[in-house]
C-alpha cells in the first residue's frame, strides 16, 4: 500500500511521541509497541523498521520481539474482536463448537482469522481467567459468558443487523 | 490526600481513623467486581443500589465523627463465580446470588431496610435443594480457610483505607523493625513454599539473593498467570492490591532490594488498573518511596505488562522479557538469586505466594505452620472449575483430598453425571482418576502420581470427556507456547501433538501409543525450561490411568465419550423416529434408507459422518451410539 509523503510523516509523528514517553531504552520496547498496536489495532511492517531505527535496535530484533508474544499482531485485525476462550474449562464445556460457529457465520474459512471487510477478526486465547462463565467469548472488550453455538448467533445477527444499520 | 503516613505512630492513627470510619458503616453493601461478576452485569447492579441507598439513613446514632451510613462498594472477586453476580450484605453476613438489576428495589426494601432474607436470592443447593441464605454457611465457604484470600470481596481494593483497616502495611512496619535476616529466618520457618507451581521453599529463596553482596538487587512478583484454568492470581491483585505490594515491599527488604516489578499479563486490564492505582495511592501516603515510615529503607514498584506468553511464567523468561526480549528462558545456574535482571541478584515470588507473607509476618511461622501439612504448611488456592457444581476460586488447607475438594466445596458433579477425571496444575499438570480421589493435595503427594498442583487449576471432568482429546488439547497448547529455543520441546512437542491428532482423527495405530511415550520422556528429560520438562505431564498420565482409552481410539476405532468428531457412529433411535425421511434426503452419500412413516435405517458402513442428519431430523432421533 503505497503511503502518501504526509501520511507517513503524520504516523511516524504519533510513533515518536509514543517512543519519546518511553524513552529509547531496550526494556521499553514491548511496552512501545503495546502502545502502537492500540493506536493502529495492528504493527505495520513500515512502523518496525521505524522503531528499530528510531530506537537504535536491529530491526531483527523489534521483528523478534513482535512476533514472539501473542498479544501482537503484523497484519490489520477487524472492528470486531471475537476472542474465544479455549482455556481448559472453556474447552471442556465447548467453546469450539462455538468457535466454529462463529467463524460459520462471518464467513471465515480455511486458515483466515479476519473477514475481507475488515469487520471481524476471529481468535482464540488460552485463557481469560474467567473459567466460572466456561465458555468465554469476547467481542472487544465486553465478556460473554456461558455460550452456546444458538446464543453467540444471536448475538453476532444483532451486531450484524447494528452494522447495517450505520 | 495530604496525609503522610511516616511513621508507625502515624500508621497506627491511620488505622483507627479509617476502622471506626468502616464502623460507622452500619450497613455495607459488597458488590464483586471480580472479572467474571462484572461480565455478567455487577456494575449495573452496583450503579442501581447506590442510586436506591443514597436517601437511606441507617440507625442515626451520633457519634463523634459524624452520623452512621451505608455503604455500597464494589469489591474483589468473592470466589463464587458460578453463582455471580453476587452480592454481599454486613453486618448480616447474607450473600444473594445471581442478583439483576430488577432486584435491587426488593433487596433495599426487604434486606437493608427490614432486615429480612429473600430466600429466592439466596443460594440453593444443587443436589439438597436447601437454602442457604448466609454466605459463611454456604458448603462452598464453609470449608475454606482465606489467608491469600482473605480480603478479597471484603474491601474495596481501591480503597487504600480499607486495606489499612484490615492491618493493612503493618506486617512491613514490623519487618523494618527486625534486621534483613530475622525477617528471612521467619519466612523460613514458617515453611512457605512457592505457590506458582514449583513449590521451592521461600524462606530458601531469600536468603540466596541476601547472601549476595552486591548493591543493586531487585524483586519480581510473577503475575504472568498464562495457564488456561487457573486465575487466583489474577483474582488476588484484583481484590487486594495493596497485600501484593506490602509482600513485595517485604521481599525487598528482606533481600536488599530497593526496586520491585510487577508482571502482569495484558490479557489483566482490571488487575493492571487496580495495582496501578494502589501503587499511586501506596506513594501519595508515602508507603512506597523514599525512607518508608521514617526508616532508611527506599522502596519503588514498577508495573510490567506482558504480552501474552505462556513461558514467561518462567523466571529466566520472565526477566527476559522485562528487560525487552524475546521471553525465552536461558539455562540455571546462574540462579536469578546470582544474575538475574540485568545481571544483578533478583528474587521471584508468585503473586500467591507474596500475599502470605504478611500474615507470616504478624502472626508468625508457628501460627502458619499451624495450617496444612507438615512439608506443605499453609493454605492453597485452587482455580475450580469445569463439570462441577460450584465453579470458582477456593482457598483450603493443604492437605485436604482431592474428593474434599471436589464434593464438599465443589459440590460435586454437574447435572448428576458421573466423575471421570481431575485436571490439576494446567498444560504441566496431570489428569488423575477416581482411585486418586482420597490423595491429599499437596506439593509431595501430588508429585508422587505425576502430577504437581503448580498454579491451582483443578478442571474436573464428567464422562462426557474423551480424555485422548484433552491430552492433545494440552499438547496444542504447549506446542504453541514452546519459544523454540530447545529442539526437544520445540520438536518433540510437535510429534507429540501430530500423533494425538491421528488419534482422535481415527488413523491411529497401536506403535504410535508406544512412539507417544519414547517421545514423552525424551522430551521430558531433554528440555531446558520447565515448560518443556512438564508438557508430557498431560500425555504421561493419561497414558498411565486412561490407557484403555487410547487403545479403544486406535485399535476399535471408537471414541468411549462419544466426543472425537471422525469416530463418531451415527444411528437412528427407532423409538424416536417417526419415518419423515429428512435425513436421508439430506444424506450425501445415500447412507439412510426407509419407508415413510416407519424407522428409517443408517448405514454405518456408508456413512461419512458429516453430521446432516442429526442437523436435519426434526425429533432428534439421529443419535451417536
Amino acid at each position: 500500500m503505497a503511503l502518501t509523503m504526509s501520511a507517513l510523516q503524520r504516523k511516524f509523528e504519533k510513533v515518536n511521541e509514543i517512543i519519546e514517553k518511553y524513552g529509547k531504552k531496550k526494556s521499553s520496547l514491548i511496552a512501545i509497541l503495546q502502545e502502537i498496536q492500540e493506536e493502529y489495532r495492528y504493527l505495520p511492517e513500515e512502523i518496525l523498521t521505524y522503531v528499530a531505527t528510531a530506537m537504535d535496535l536491529s530491526p531483527a530484533t523489534v521483528f523478534g520481539v513482535a512476533t514472539f508474544y501473542a498479544q501482537f499482531s503484523l497484519e490489520p485485525k477487524g472492528k470486531y474482536i471475537i476472542r474465544v476462550c479455549d482455556g481448559t474449562a472453556c474447552h471442556v464445556r465447548g467453546s469450539m463448537p462455538v468457535y466454529n460457529a462463529i467463524r460459520k457465520k462471518v464467513g471465515l474459512k480455511g486458515d483466515r482469522k479476519t473477514t475481507d471487510d475488515l469487520n471481524f477478526t476471529v481468535e482464540t486465547v488460552s485463557c481469560l481467567g474467567a473459567c466460572g462463565l466456561a465458555p468465554v467469548v469476547t467481542i472487544n472488550d465486553k465478556v460473554y459468558g456461558q455460550m452456546t453455538p444458538e446464543a453467540i448467533e444471536l448475538i453476532l445477527d444483532q451486531l450484524m443487523k447494528e452494522e447495517d444499520g450505520q | 490526600m495530604g496525609l503522610k503516613i511516616d511513621s508507625k505512630k502515624a500508621l497506627d492513627a491511620a488505622k483507627e481513623k479509617a476502622r471506626q470510619r468502616m464502623e460507622n458503616e452500619t450497613i455495607r453493601i459488597l458488590i464483586c467486581a471480580g472479572t467474571g461478576c462484572v461480565a455478567s452485569g455487577s456494575l449495573d447492579i452496583a450503579a442501581a443500589l447506590k442510586e436506591a441507598t443514597k436517601d437511606i439513613k441507617a440507625e442515626v446514632t451520633f457519634i463523634e465523627d459524624g452520623c452512621k451510613s451505608i455503604a455500597v462498594k464494589t469489591s474483589g472477586c468473592h470466589g463464587f463465580c458460578a453463582m455471580g453476580p453476587l452480592v454481599r450484605i454486613e453486618p448480616l453476613g447474607v450473600l444473594y446470588t445471581k442478583v439483576t438489576v430488577d432486584d435491587v428495589e426488593e433487596i433495599v426494601e426487604t434486606t437493608i431496610k427490614k432486615g429480612e432474607i429473600i430466600e429466592r436470592l439466596a443460594y440453593k443447593h444443587p443436589v439438597s435443594g436447601e437454602i442457604y441464605p448466609i454466605e459463611k454457611e454456604i458448603p462452598f465457604y464453609k470449608n475454606q480457610t482465606r489467608i491469600g484470600l482473605m480480603n478479597c470481596g471484603v474491601i474495596d481494593p481501591e480503597d487504600l483505607e480499607e486495606y489499612l483497616a484490615r492491618d493493612g502495611y503493618q506486617a512491613i512496619a514490623k519487618a523494618l523493625t527486625m534486621s534483613q535476616q530475622e525477617v528471612v529466618d521467619i519466612i523460613k520457618a514458617s515453611g512457605l513454599r512457592g505457590r506458582g507451581g514449583g513449590g521451592f521453599p521461600t524462606g530458601l529463596k531469600w536468603q540466596f539473593a541476601l547472601d549476595e553482596e552486591r548493591e543493586q538487587k531487585y524483586v519480581i512478583c510473577n503475575g504472568d498467570e498464562g495457564d488456561p484454568g487457573a486465575f487466583m492470581d489474577r483474582s488476588i491483585m484484583e481484590g487486594d492490591p495493596h497485600k501484593v505490594i506490602e509482600g513485595l515491599m517485604i521481599a525487598g527488604y528482606a533481600t536488599g532490594a530497593d526496586t520491585g516489578y510487577i508482571y502482569v499479563r495484558a490479557e489483566y486490564p482490571l488487575a493492571v488498573k487496580r495495582l496501578k492505582k494502589a501503587i499511586s495511592d501506596a506513594q501519595a501516603y508515602g508507603l512506597l518511596g523514599e525512607n518508608i515510615l521514617g526508616t532508611d529503607f527506599s522502596f519503588k514498584v514498577i508495573i510490567k505488562e506482558g504480552a501474552g506468553a505462556f513461558v514467561c511464567g518462567e523466571e529466566t523468561a520472565l526477566m527476559a522479557s522485562i528487560e525487552g526480549e524475546r521471553g525465552m528462558p536461558r539455562p540455571k545456574p546462574p540462579f536469578p538469586a546470582q544474575r538475574g535482571l540485568w545481571g544483578c541478584p533478583t528474587t521471584i515470588n508468585n503473586v500467591e505466594t507474596l500475599a502470605n507473607v504478611p500474615n507470616i509476618i504478624l502472626k508468625g511461622a508457628d501460627w502458619f505452620r499451624k495450617l496444612g501439612t507438615e512439608n506443605s504448611p499453609g493454605t492453597k488456592t485452587f482455580a475450580i472449575t469445569g463439570d462441577v457444581a460450584n465453579t470458582g476460586l477456593i482457598e483450603v488447607p493443604m492437605g485436604l483430598t482431592l474428593r474434599e475438594v471436589i464434593y464438599d466445596v465443589g459440590g460435586g458433579i454437574k447435572d448428576n453425571k458421573k466423575f471421570k477425571a481431575v485436571q490439576i496444575g494446567g498444560p504441566s499438570g496431570g489428569c488423575l482418576t477416581e482411585e486418586h480421589l482420597d490423595l491429599t493435595l499437596d506439593f509431595d503427594s501430588l508429585s508422587q502420581v505425576g502430577a504437581m498442583i503448580g498454579s491451582g487449576g483443578l478442571v474436573v471432568m464428567d464422562e462426557d470427556t474423551c480424555i485422548v482429546e484433552v491430552a492433545r488439547f494440552f499438547m496444542e497448547f504447549t506446542q504453541n507456547e514452546s519459544c523454540g529455543k530447545c529442539v526437544l520441546c520445540r520438536e518433540g512437542t510437535k510429534r507429540m501433538l501430530e500423533i494425538l491428532q491421528r488419534i482422535v482423527d481415527g488413523k491411529g495405530e497401536l506403535k504410535d501409543i508406544e512412539k507417544l511415550e519414547d517421545i514423552a520422556s525424551a522430551v521430558k528429560d531433554g528440555s531446558l525450561c520447565g515448560l518443556g520438562k512438564t508438557a508430557p505431564n498431560p500425555v504421561l498420565t493419561t497414558l498411565k490411568y486412561f490407557r484403555d482409552e487410547y487403545i479403544a481410539h486406535v485399535v476399535d476405532k471408537k471414541c468411549p465419550a462419544g466426543i472425537c468428531e471422525a469416530l463418531k457412529v451415527y444411528g437412528i433411535n427407532a423409538d424416536k423416529c417417526k419415518g419423515c425421511s429428512k435425513c436421508s434426503r439430506v444424506c450425501p452419500v445415500g447412507a439412510i434408507s426407509g419407508e415413510i412413516k416407519k424407522p428409517f435405517i443408517l448405514d454405518t458402513e456408508k456413512c461419512i459422518k458429516c453430521g446432516a442428519c442429526v442437523e436435519a431430523c426434526p425429533f432428534d432421533a439421529v443419535e451417536v451410539v
